[in-house]
């Protein structure tokens, strides 16, 4: 691990905890800046070898009332030995700024039950006596449980240092963590230096500062330290979050247009493609509204490469009319969906996995596309182009279904061999040969050749009323009917080169569960602990959702039950007036049910935040068919 | 290095000795109305193309939803039909990526001054280098006569039966008002000799043209411009060697006003009609910022970005 932090100068009665994983959370009043804080830990950690995910702790609002458990704001990062998948259950150790973040965090049962708490004392002697007597209610309640306190005096620390502690914490913060896991205080400079190369030499030097009066705070008050051990991988690694792989992986697969209009979640992939695109001869155009976002990617796609938008669930509902008409006039283009919490403007920082049959079926009349969804930081990266792709030789749309867990999470990963075969071909603007059409359909496949603008020979106008292979307008029902059946039977024939997805565990047992998205670390790690205690559960992770991948119903049959785990709402069985008949399911159950006429049964929630292993596990248990011990 | 075939300047090969005349534009034959205004524009369109010797596979028109909203299966260039009010994104994304084609569209008044307002507006102050046409009828002919935001006052409609309700949009006054318009002309489907000048003269501004051309429907509105198609005199020619001239006009319409379209306010002025049917360039400035231009980006090829990405990559590296 670290060299470079000094050998503990303290007795040997110091205590070093030795595990294989621990979960830490910083919490501070939103724009105190713990996300930072928490970020550059997160960061360092991968660097130094350990499996890491963190996961984002954001109010609603920029600058809510402080001091109040609203305005929590900060990140989890979970570090551990192997790789990390997903945000566990419980905080082991909390850095917070005040008692009323903290108690937010302790009322979603976010802490595990022994958890070791530094928090800023300043508010136990604060001269406001509200702001006392909130402290001591906090406490009193905090007090039920067993957690460790140990008070820190932050603000009183940075004073020495600097006049605005509320500007400054957070890097005494980090030192603290910097100091309890041993982190590497030099890779810490450099991820300082990253974060604020484009401001002050001045501020990079106080904000360094900072971080050494909390290491040696720490240094000298704290009587346990927690080592993670990391095991360096032995491939190049990278560590970003799912919204910036994605934007990596427009990049590599050599599309050159974003168009899009501001969203949370997905607007941050768009920041970060505006810093550095151009430089690759890429855009983004940062459209009037959602459905001009839309239609900007599709003239652009019309006219040469592949172009893409990104949204969320309300950005996804404007731009419906015009992905039927994409869909219509077969033109390839890339959607990317950044789940949020819905219907309507819902939960738009948390995460939830409720737009997959409107990706699937939101747009009026039969309008056949790709839907896939990627499983993880890596699996953002990789998709676009694998979405490019399709797109292309499909001449069909492809939406990408990502969720606010997977776009604001961090994870490192095998560092992506980008290849000259990612990137996008330019448009080939030869003349069209004598007698190709517009829609010259391969009878059986339903392929056919882009003819592009630019190409002699080849003009068309492309229309998104029912037209024939010549894209001529026709109303009549064989014009109509065959142009549905070439539009739906490319996707079928895409379909046949998916291979059936492996099954995590045996291969057959009492419980499959199936999943899909940003849950695969967590539902594995269930599905693991599950075997562990002897139940013979499975799993399955779905990456493609439209068309499903092959081999489903053969699968399914290997298992006595069949469940989906999903962030989106279903009905619970046992609540009042659902029967059998009338609950609302899971919208994956509702897919698998309709596609493989199994008994497909779901386990689904919508608390606004990743999905917890333990619960995962406990619903599981609770799952097993009848007749099985569980 | 550079990428062969790359760079999307370079369309395939041309033949450059080609000489084009309207009948090579011409398609399918127009299923308008007889006495719809629309004719008239595609035949002025047809000259100007053939005028501008444009390459029609270097050509584009796209339209949104309604009667004008045909136009592209008229014409033998490329075309792109797309849905109601959303011609001007679709077009923007051709232009961002494609400055090698000359790109047209084509607009109702329901499209542009009602369900894509918006894009009207913002298309303005974007400014991308391309000529758009509204071909405004003053009501939606294609669902069969209902009010338009450009109906006039009291025009009896199968859903304002007695009469439209608000006095009409000035899409001229809106056009003035926007920050970065950059060309806003007037014209008739009465008067070719005045659409093909106007439009020609769009076709060549940099920048964003926007042409109103105030058009007969002779199932709806037929006597919307009547009075101004029978009497001259209702009739005032904006003129002005920097805006468009028709000398052969002269003759009839004698009410000519002077006007140098790089006069903003006096356009503004001009716009409000005041009982009379004013035609020509209202405004035109060309160093005004073009959108596609400010964001168009160096050709890069497929090493050159492998390298920048992996420079990126090492940013991230564990």
């Amino acid at each position: 691990m670290s060299t470079a932090s000094p050998a503990p100068s303290r007795p040997p009665e110091r205590t070093i905890l030795r595990v294989p994983e621990h979960t830490v959370e910083v919490v501070s009043d939103s724009g105190e800046g713990a996300q930072k804080c928490a970020q550059i830990f997160g960061r360092v950690s991968a660097r130094m070898g350990n499996g890491v995910w963190t996961v984002e702790i954001i109010p609603a609002e920029i600058q809510p009332p402080p001091r109040t458990p609203e305005s929590a704001s900060g990140n989890r990062i979970r570090i551990g030995t192997r790789p990390v998948t997903n945000w566990g259950d419980h905080a082991n150790l909390v850095v917070a700024f005040n008692e009323q973040v903290l108690l937010h965090r302790h009322r979603l049962e976010a802490l595990a039950k022994d958890a070791v708490i530094l928090i800023e004392d300043m508010w136990a002697t604060h001269d406001d006596p509200d702001i006392r007597r909130a402290w001591n209610d906090a406490m009193d309640e905090l007090g039920q449980r067993a957690y460790r306190f140990i008070p820190v005096p932050m603000e009183q620390q940075c004073l020495t240092l600097i006049d605005n502690p509320r500007r400054g914490k957070n890097m005494f913060a980090l030192g603290l963590l910097a100091w309890i896991y041993s982190r590497d205080l030099e890779k810490i400079k450099e991820q300082i230096a990253h974060e604020f190369r484009k401001k002050s030499p001045a501020l990079y030097d106080t904000n360094v500062a900072l971080l050494e009066l909390g290491h040696r705070w720490a240094e000298e008050h704290l009587d346990f330290r927690i080592e993670v051990p990391a095991i360096a991988s032995d491939r190049p690694m990278v560590v970003m979050n799912g919204n910036q792989a994605l934007a990596f992986g427009a990049i590599a697969s050599g599309m050159e247009l974003c168009s899009m209009y501001p969203i949370t979640p997905a607007t941050s992939a768009s920041h970060f493609l505006s810093d550095i695109f151009e430089k690759f001869g890429g855009v983004v155009h940062q459209a009037e509204d959602e459905i001009a976002a839309i239609g900007v990617a599709l003239g652009a796609s019309f006219a040469g490469k592949v172009a893409f938008t990104i949204s969320s669930g309300p950005g996804i509902a404007l731009k419906t009319e015009f992905i039927g008409l994409a869909v219509m006039v077969e033109l390839p283009l890339v959607i990317v969906d950044v789940q949020r919490g819905g219907p309507s403007t819902g939960l738009p920082t948390k995460v939830e996995q409720g737009d997959l049959l409107a990706a699937i079926f939101g747009q009026p009349g039969d309008a056949p596309h790709v839907v896939l969804a990627p499983a993880t930081m890596e699996e953002c990266f990789l998709c676009i182009t694998t979405a490019r792709r399709i797109a292309e030789a499909f001449r069909c749309v492809v939406m990408v279904l990502s969720d606010a867990n997977l776009a604001t999470g961090v994870q490192p990963f095998p560092r992506p061999a980008v290849d000259e075969h990612w990137l996008a071909q330019p448009p080939d603007l030869a003349p069209v040969r004598e007698g190709l059409r517009p829609y010259d359909w391969d009878p059986e496949m339903g392929t056919s050749r882009r003819v592009i603008p630019g190409q002699p020979a080849g003009m068309f106008t492309a229309t998104g009323l029912s037209h024939d292979e010549l894209s001529h307008v026709g109303y009549t029902p064989d014009v109509h009917e065959r142009g549905c059946v070439m539009r739906s039977r490319k996707l079928a024939v895409f379909q046949q080169m998916l291979k059936p997805p492996p099954v995590h565990g045996d291969d057959a047992g009492d419980l499959l569960v199936v999943g899909w998205g940003s849950t695969l670390g967590a539902i594995e790690e269930a599905v693991d602990r599950a075997r562990e205690e002897g139940l013979a559960v499975s799993s399955l992770h779905l990456r493609f959702l439209s068309p499903l991948e092959p081999g489903l119903k053969e699968i399914f049959g290997r298992f006595r039950k069949v469940m989906t785990v999903e962030i989106n709402y279903s009905d619970d069985p046992d609540a009042p007036f659902i029967t059998e008949e009338n609950r609302r399911r899971g919208q994956l159950a509702w897919l698998l049910r309709a596609s493989t006429l199994v008994d497909v049964d779901c386990w689904t929630r919508v608390p606004g935040e990743p999905l917890r292993p333990g619960k995962i596990l406990e619903a599981l248990r609770a799952s097993m068919p009848q007749g099985v011990q569980s | 290095m550079t990428e062969p075939g790359c760079s999307l300047l370079s369309c395939g090969p041309v033949d450059e000795d080609r000489e084009w005349t309207m009948d090579d534009y011409a398609s399918a034959l127009a299923r308008w109305c007889p006495g719809c205004g629309d004719h008239a524009v595609l035949t002025a369109v047809e000259r100007v193309l053939e005028t501008e010797q444009l390459p029609p596979e270097q050509t584009v028109f796209v339209s949104g939803i309604g009667c004008s909203s045909r136009f592209p299966h008229y014409l033998r260039t490329y075309g792109f039909h797309g849905i109601h009010g959303r011609a001007l994104p679709v077009a923007m994304g051709v232009r961002l990526r494609r400055p090698d084609l000359h790109v047209f569209v084509v607009m109702g008044d329901g499209d542009c001054c009602s369900i894509g307002a918006g894009h009207w507006i913002h298309a303005m102050r974007y400014n991308p280098d391309l000529v758009a046409l509204l071909l405004d009828n003053g009501v939606y002919g294609l669902t069969k006569n209902q009010t338009s935001p450009t109906s006039p006052k009291g025009k009896a409609s199968n859903t304002q039966p007695r009469g439209a309700l608000l006095p009409p949009l000035n899409p001229l006054s809106v056009a003035l008002g926007v920050t970065n318009a950059s060309f806003v002309a007037q014209t008739g489907d009465w008067l070719p000799a005045h659409l093909y000048a106007t439009i020609l003269a769009a076709s060549r501004h940099r920048g964003f043209a926007f042409v109103r051309i105030l058009q007969r429907c002779p199932q709806y509105t037929t006597e919307l411009f009547e009075g101004a198609v029978r009497d001259p005199g209702l009739v005032e020619l904006l003129v002005h060697p920097d805006g468009v001239t028709v000398p052969e006009l002269d003759r009839i319409y004698k009410n000519q006003r002077p006007h140098d379209p790089a006069d903003l306010d006096a356009a503004r002025r001009l716009a409000e009609p005041e009982g009379k049917i004013r035609l020509g360039v209202f405004y035109r400035n060309e160093s005004l910022p073009v959108y596609d231009e400010t964001r168009r980006t160096p050709s890069r090829s497929a090493a050159e970005k492998l390298t920048l990405l992996n420079a990126e990559l090492d940013r991230y590296a564990v």
